[in-house]
């Protein structure tokens, strides 16, 4: 088989450029097979994040040509013929090389409110299939951010990332306000300061997803309406005016239930 | 302690942030404890991931007939009688309840028509056993306890390598040492009670499912640190793993391929499993296929498919036909579900598998079937641990998952890992909280400990020539592929040893290029010696077991001898250093009460 080329980006947070590497393409490969043949023969530092190879983990998303990739899913042989340039996820700090600071993701996560479900049964709570299945849909989700990656909001404004959670967490919401279980209300939360009303539905997160979940139109529109309902809906407002339904933080919201 | 490094105090430090680090956490912080959790990988990227088909527990949802007892002879019988009974025997007890809690934070299972968890088909279960949630179960589970764990604010510690385990002044284990991937700098953690949660070890083989991180740091850590190791020579070969391409090959199939209806062939067309029932599992295995196929819709209309034996057995009856020169085109054996059961119902089932082999084989699983072979995937070996507490032998130290030994005997059944972590790692969060509170704990760091520990860890630096780590690797990984694989016998396993002897120096003569930060050379440095030590103790095991139970064939002895099933090999370090001798003793099992005896001999 011909040769392979691949052009990559090597730095940190203090810049870098582009180093190009030269070796044989193998039978079946993907990008991440030719990225550990380089750490194993020219280029031993040569940082990269990875761990299941197979799709499940999420670790070794990057830039293959300039669109957000899983390396361990993208065959060699299905790229276009020439340079192969595999760069860092945009969106995120550079720590080196191909690995990014995503901590942005678990300090969102942590703004998550939890689960609030009913006391359990003796023997397990009854939920049916048709009811599981839309959180199970969100709950494929393999946290590999390239939906984070993707998303103007945040892809070309850092200053968005303060109040904004992104589409990964858009369906851990939608996963939650759909859950048979849950008592706990979002919306409030979701439109104050999750940023939900930053989404224009592009659908490029969408386009990225490895686990081809709908997050826009299974997730982040039925969320809209839900918020928008409780926020604008005439009969809701009056509603709430009647029963003074105060304004839950993040913190009150994992510890209490709905009123 | 000196100032030199960052530091951090903990009453609870866990190692690990698989299923069994993270159910840890859960229960020490629930006892009000101070905990912290360390982890090599981003949270929720642990190896728990990548289990697929699900995790056992004899709810009765599918079979009302099922219940612990049943589960209980399953996996003694699964393990050749290895096992630790007591864990089995808490296993089967507990882990109904532990799945039942999951959906309490958040888990969404696949249901039954009633709308309970469903349960799945898998081998050597008697039972339709495993609650699943398609063939995705792992993430499920690590997504469940990590969102747990973040909303309780437990402090976790991401990318950051522990070198070693470090006690205090009197010998208890005090805390560890270790390092920021990112920065390359490195920090200590002093606490109360250390529990190891650091999964596996099967990267030392060159065709594995394993990740990057299954180096078997928690297990050397463990020897080094004063605690024992049992049965290192049972390595579970799965049956499964893909075969093609080469880069891919040893990837995971899920065994629910089978339990959903999946049988092998060979290149003549024949459902060769029908040839290879030992005599122990002759009763309830179906002998025709017609018999086999009916088992499916209904398991008292036949008896269970021969491809749903134990994995030791499945493996083993692979690579016969693959010897035998009855393989596919690349080496391995055809699984088929693609002739057997409708395309809906195969994407429906096994939406990852369907994805797997689209997307890295071109392979339409619902249209051809797949080609498969044998893949290093689980040791069955471990630290030592009391089956109540997970204590060690060393003071201070506890272990769950798949890094303690005992629970799986020689041979571990599938389904019963998910549903180990839980168990344990709960159990293991209990015994440190009962160790701290019983007031015993250590109190500071032997400090002699961290500057040894630093001063190894940087030594690769101060070479200017000298191996490349990724060679070492890759020849280990060769070595252990060809000397101590699936089929063992005795001048090949001493010339393994010989060839570990070689390893170890090898290790002390390695140059790392570039800085500290992030730098996976380096990183893979600090793994070897975990690596090394433990292909060490397998060999040693392998050696010594001069028989063939479970994940431990020998073809010089190719059959069970009684006088091996009293006992464990148990492993020791003479001196704690990676390079120091290590001492092997037969370590008696526990002796298992009648009523339980009489679980075994019943027919169910």
């Amino acid at each position: 088989m011909a040769d392979v080329t691949m052009r990559i980006w090597r730095g940190d947070a203090n810049g870098g450029n582009f180093e190009t590497f030269t070796l044989a393409q193998n039978e079946g490969e993907v990008v991440l097979d030719v990225i550990h043949r380089i750490q194993a023969t020219e280029a031993p530092d040569l940082a990269c994040r990875w761990n299941c190879k197979a799709g499940k983990c999420g670790s070794c998303s990057a830039e293959i040509n300039g669109k957000p990739r899983l390396m361990c899913m993208t065959r060699m042989d299905q790229l276009p013929e020439g340079e192969v340039t595999v760069t860092p996820m945009k969106t995120f700090p550079i720590i080196r090389d191909l690995v990014t600071d995503v901590s942005f993701n678990y300090v969102q996560a942590q703004k998550v409110p939890a689960l609030l479900p009913p006391p359990m049964p003796e023997r397990g709570y009854v939920m049916f299939q048709e009811d599981v299945e839309r959180g199970q849909e969100f709950r494929k989700c393999i946290e590999c951010f390239m939906c984070q990656d993707v998303c103007h909001v945040i892809r070309d404004h850092e200053e968005n990332k303060e109040h904004y959670s992104g589409p990964r967490f858009f369906i851990r919401y939608a996963e939650l306000e759909m859950h048979p279980l849950d008592t706990n209300d979002r919306r409030h939360l979701l439109r104050e300061e999750m940023g939900l009303g930053y989404c224009n539905i592009t659908k490029c997160c969408t386009e990225v997803c490895p686990e081809h979940i709908h997050i826009t139109d299974n997730a982040i529109i039925p969320l809209k309406e839900r918020v928008v309902d409780a926020a604008y809906d005439p009969v809701a407002w009056l509603g709430r005016k009647i029963r003074r339904k105060h304004n839950r933080t993040a913190d009150e919201a994992a510890v209490q239930p709905a009123p | 302690m000196s100032t030199t490094y960052e530091h951090h105090d903990y009453d609870v430090l866990i190692i690990g942030a698989g299923g069994a680090g993270l159910r840890a956490a859960i229960e020490a912080k629930q006892r009000g404890l101070k905990v912290g959790i360390v982890t090599k990988s981003l949270l929720g990227k642990a190896h728990t991931v990548m289990a697929e088909g699900g995790m056992a527990a004899a709810m009765g949802n599918v079979y009302p007939e099922d219940n612990w007892m049943v589960h209980f002879r399953d996996t003694m019988r699964g393990g050749k009688y290895l096992n630790n009974y007591r864990m089995a025997e808490l296993h089967a007890k507990e882990a109904p309840d532990r799945v039942w809690e999951l959906e309490q934070w958040g888990a969404l299972f696949d249901r039954t028509k009633e709308g309970k968890i469903l349960q799945r088909d898998f081998g050597g279960h008697r039972y339709a056993r495993l609650a699943h949630v398609g063939d995705r179960t792992g993430l499920e589970l690590i997504r469940t306890l990590q969102q747990k764990v973040v909303s309780m604010g437990i402090d976790v510690f991401m990318e950051l390598k522990v070198l070693k385990l470090v006690h205090d002044e009197s010998g208890r284990v005090a805390g560890c040492v270790g390092y920021w991937r990112a920065s390359g700098e490195f920090v200590t953690f002093a606490a109360k009670a250390v529990i190891l949660a650091t999964g596996g070890a099967g990267k030392s083989w060159k065709f594995t499912s394993n990740s990057w991180e299954g180096t078997g740091d928690g297990h050397a850590m463990a020897l080094w640190a004063g605690a024992q190791l049992i049965d290192m020579e049972c390595i579970q070969f799965h049956p499964t793993g893909m075969v093609w391409p080469l880069s891919v090959r040893g990837l995971l199939v899920t065994e629910g391929v089978r339990g959903d209806g999946g049988v092998l062939r060979n290149s003549n067309g024949e459902r060769f499993m029908f040839n290879y029932v030992a005599d122990m599992f002759r009763a309830e295995t179906a002998d025709s296929e017609d018999e086999a196929d009916k088992w499916y819709d209904d398991h008292a209309a036949g008896r269970r498919p021969p491809e749903l034996l134990p994995r030791d057995e499945v493996a083993r009856a692979i690579n016969s036909e693959v010897k035998a020169g009855r393989g596919s085109p690349h080496g391995g054996v055809f699984l088929d579900i693609a002739s057997r059961r409708s395309p809906e119902f195969i994407r429906r089932r096994l939406p990852s598998m369907y994805h797997q082999f689209m997307e890295l084989a071109g392979v339409d699983i619902t249209s051809e079937p797949m080609e498969i072979g044998p893949t290093c995937h689980y040791i069955m070996g471990g630290v030592k641990v009391d089956a109540e507490t997970e204590a060690t032998l060393a003071p201070g130290l506890f272990a769950a998952g798949e890094v303690a030994g005992g629970m799986h005997g020689a041979n571990r059944l599938g389904g019963n890992s998910l549903s180990d972590l839980i168990v344990f790692g709960r159990r293991a969060g209990m015994g440190a909280a009962d160790y701290i509170e019983s007031g015993q704990a250590a109190t500071s760091l032997d400090e002699g400990e961290v500057e040894a520990a630093v001063k190894d860890a940087l030594a690769p630096f101060d070479r200017s020539s000298g191996e490349n780590p990724y060679d070492i690797q890759r020849d280990l990984q060769e070595m252990m592929q060809a000397n101590v694989g699936i089929i063992r016998t005795q001048s090949e396993l001493e010339f393994a040893a010989g060839e570990l002897d070689k390893f170890t120096e090898r290790v002390k003569n390695i140059a790392v290029k570039g800085g500290r930060a992030y730098n996976p050379g380096w990183n893979l440095t600090t793994d070897l010696p975990a690596m090394i030590t433990v292909c060490k103790c397998v060999t040693k095991g392998a050696t010594l077991r001069k028989e063939s139970r479970g994940g431990h064939t020998r073809e010089d002895f190719p059959k069970a001898d009684p006088e091996f099933a009293k006992f464990n090999f148990a492993h020791s370090s003479k001196g704690g250093n990676w390079d120091s001798p290590i001492e092997t003793v037969e370590s008696p099992l526990l002796t298992m009460p009648d009523d339980l005896k009489a679980l075994l001999e019943e027919d169910h």
